[in-house]
């Protein structure tokens, strides 16, 4: 076995493991964490494809910033394991059906003839920026559908936004850009007052 | 040089460029440490100074084992976990404090060919490997079981993502004028242009055309690693940080994590908008002793920094981060790139 096969099954051990406690462990912190480890083996094997922009971005995108946020939601929910048992039998055959369906079409893709990249084409020649290629091609072939993307990522914050808004602040916020442009005249008076004599 | 090589493949065989990688990181590694432990003598020195005192001076000559004093006490005081807390998370999360601060200096060159890796996208590597440390700030908040560790720890959270997406734009800004992601590449860029040719290069570095991109970069650095004027972490009089639980040596290692981000910072920056390794003026050469110079300016601006300002509100942190930086950012993020399409564009 040469060191990229041994690599290879070395993340790919790693990141099964992880997958599998992301959906069994019990603390929902603990899954976002094994969530977490997921994504970064993942950036890993993407490395050892050599496509280094992708490893990167994922490590940035999704452990750096949404993983985080992730956190932060699950950490302050009040989870309670009964309540979300209960309906578990209920739901398994649904569930079944949907896994299968999802086996099935990755099973399609995976098999399809124009997935398959053989290896000698995959060499990427020296001199050659993963970066700048992506970037070339999201500006010029895909630049419909990249700004498409774009709008519909706006339209979702915004939406955040609208719905998280409760109204105007009744509080005395401090407002700092009155603050900075306070004069010690605005505040201050100066009164002359006449020497008391007794 | 070949020598060596040959000694050690002559020892080692086959994994002698493992072995070598290896010797090459303890070489960055160690030096690294040393730096952090008199990086915390100096600033409390430096400090002393500017606030007319004297400083550690009891230890050593002129105070200089302190450091190594301090190290020591660390060591060998008791680590207390919380009762009912997640103890694996809870030792885990100091850590993956200090794990990013040091991976993210696999890819800073040095000089344009003393560099552990030369990768093509070294700083999206440097932005992805930093943007990690934040996991042991709120793992650490959450682990200790306790309300006011895990606010402090949300806290620091929030302040380190809002201010990332500031850096994350001033560094599109030097990247866009570079043309490449690679820190080398980056550096020698600022050696071309007029003022390079005419012998003064200092004048030709990034900071002089992204001057606004060079303060953004600087205060958000500054908050990023949780320093003054933005240490809310660190506020114990009123307000509590997250790592309050903590002690002995799980204490010192957040500490050395953020030592160490702040030479990182100050790497960083010299690298990407003071020229590196460039020497100022060309009559003198290049090397890597202009870096450290570099760097040690920028370290000392720190330093300056928490002997001067009194320390930030929160609203107002979160304000400065969100609703002042940022729209700064997209604007000149737009005007770099009006400038760089006109013929008025300096950087070909």
């Amino acid at each position: 076995m040469d060191f990229p096969t041994f690599v290879f099954f070395f993340l790919a051990a790693i990141l099964i493991f992880a997958a599998l406690r992301v959906i069994t462990s019990r603390n929902p912190v603990y899954a976002a964490l094994h969530l977490m480890l997921a994504f970064f083996t993942t950036g890993g094997i993407w490395a050892l494809l050599q496509a280094e922009f992708l490893a990167i971005a994922i490590i940035l995108v999704y452990v750096g910033a949404v993983m985080v946020l992730f956190l932060f939601v699950v950490m302050m929910l009040d989870i309670n394991m009964d309540r979300i048992r209960e309906g578990f039998w209920n739901y398994l055959p649904l569930g079944a059906v949907l896994g299968l369906l999802m086996v099935m079409e990755m099973g399609l893709v995976l098999g399809a003839k124009y997935f398959q990249v053989p290896i000698a084409e995959a060499v990427v020649p020296a001199g050659v920026s993963n970066t700048k290629e992506i970037g070339a091609l999201l500006v010029t072939e895909y630049v419909y559908t990249f700004e498409l993307a774009a709008i519909i990522l706006l339209v979702g914050m915004i939406a955040a936004v609208v719905l998280t808004y409760r109204g105007k602040k009744t509080s005395k916020i401090a407002n700092p850009n009155q603050q900075v442009f306070v004069k010690a005249k605005d505040r201050m008076r100066i009164v002359q007052m006449p020497v008391e004599k007794d | 040089m070949d020598a060596l090589m040959s000694f050690g493949q002559g020892i080692f065989g086959g994994i002698w460029p493992a072995v070598w990688t290896l010797i090459k990181i303890v070489l960055i590694v160690a030096p690294l440490m040393l730096g952090v432990a008199y990086l915390t003598y100096f600033e409390r020195k430096v400090i002393g100074y500017m606030q007319v005192r004297i400083g550690p001076n009891r230890v050593g000559p002129w105070g200089l084992i302190q450091p190594i004093a301090d190290g020591l006490k660390l060591l060998l005081k008791e680590i207390v976990v919380p009762s009912r807390s997640s103890k694996a998370v809870f030792i885990i999360a100091p850590m993956l404090a200090i794990g990013p601060a040091l991976a993210a200096w696999a890819v800073v060159p040095f000089t344009d060919t003393l560099v552990l890796a030369n990768i093509d996208a070294s700083l999206l590597y440097i932005l992805a490997i930093t943007s990690m440390g934040v996991y042991g700030i709120i793992l650490s908040g959450w682990a200790s079981n306790s309300k006011y560790a895990f606010l402090g720890g949300m806290r620091s959270a929030a302040q380190m993502v809002s201010y990332e997406i500031a850096m994350g734009f001033a560094l599109i800004t030097v990247l866009m004028i570079a043309g490449s992601l690679n820190l080398v590449e980056i550096v020698n860029g600022q050696g071309r242009g007029q003022f390079a040719d005419m012998g003064l290069g200092f004048l030709s570095w990034n900071w002089l055309p992204l001057l606004p991109m060079f303060m953004v970069y600087l205060i958000s650095g500054t908050a990023e690693l949780n320093r003054a004027p933005f240490d809310l972490a660190e506020g114990e009089s009123e307000i509590v940080g997250f790592h309050v639980e903590y002690s002995g040596m799980a204490f010192a290692l957040f500490f050395l994590a953020e030592y160490a981000n702040m030479i990182l910072v100050a790497a960083l920056t010299s690298i990407l908008f003071l020229g590196g390794w460039l020497s100022p003026v060309g009559f003198l050469p290049d090397g890597i002793l202009w870096l450290f110079a570099k760097m040690s300016f920028v370290l000392l601006l720190f330093l300056w920094f928490r002997a001067t300002f009194p320390r930030y509100r929160y609203d107002l942190l979160m304000r400065l981060g969100w609703k002042v930086f940022l729209p700064l950012c997209f604007f000149w993020v737009i005007i770099v790139g009006v400038w760089m399409i006109t013929p008025l564009n300096i950087w070909n």
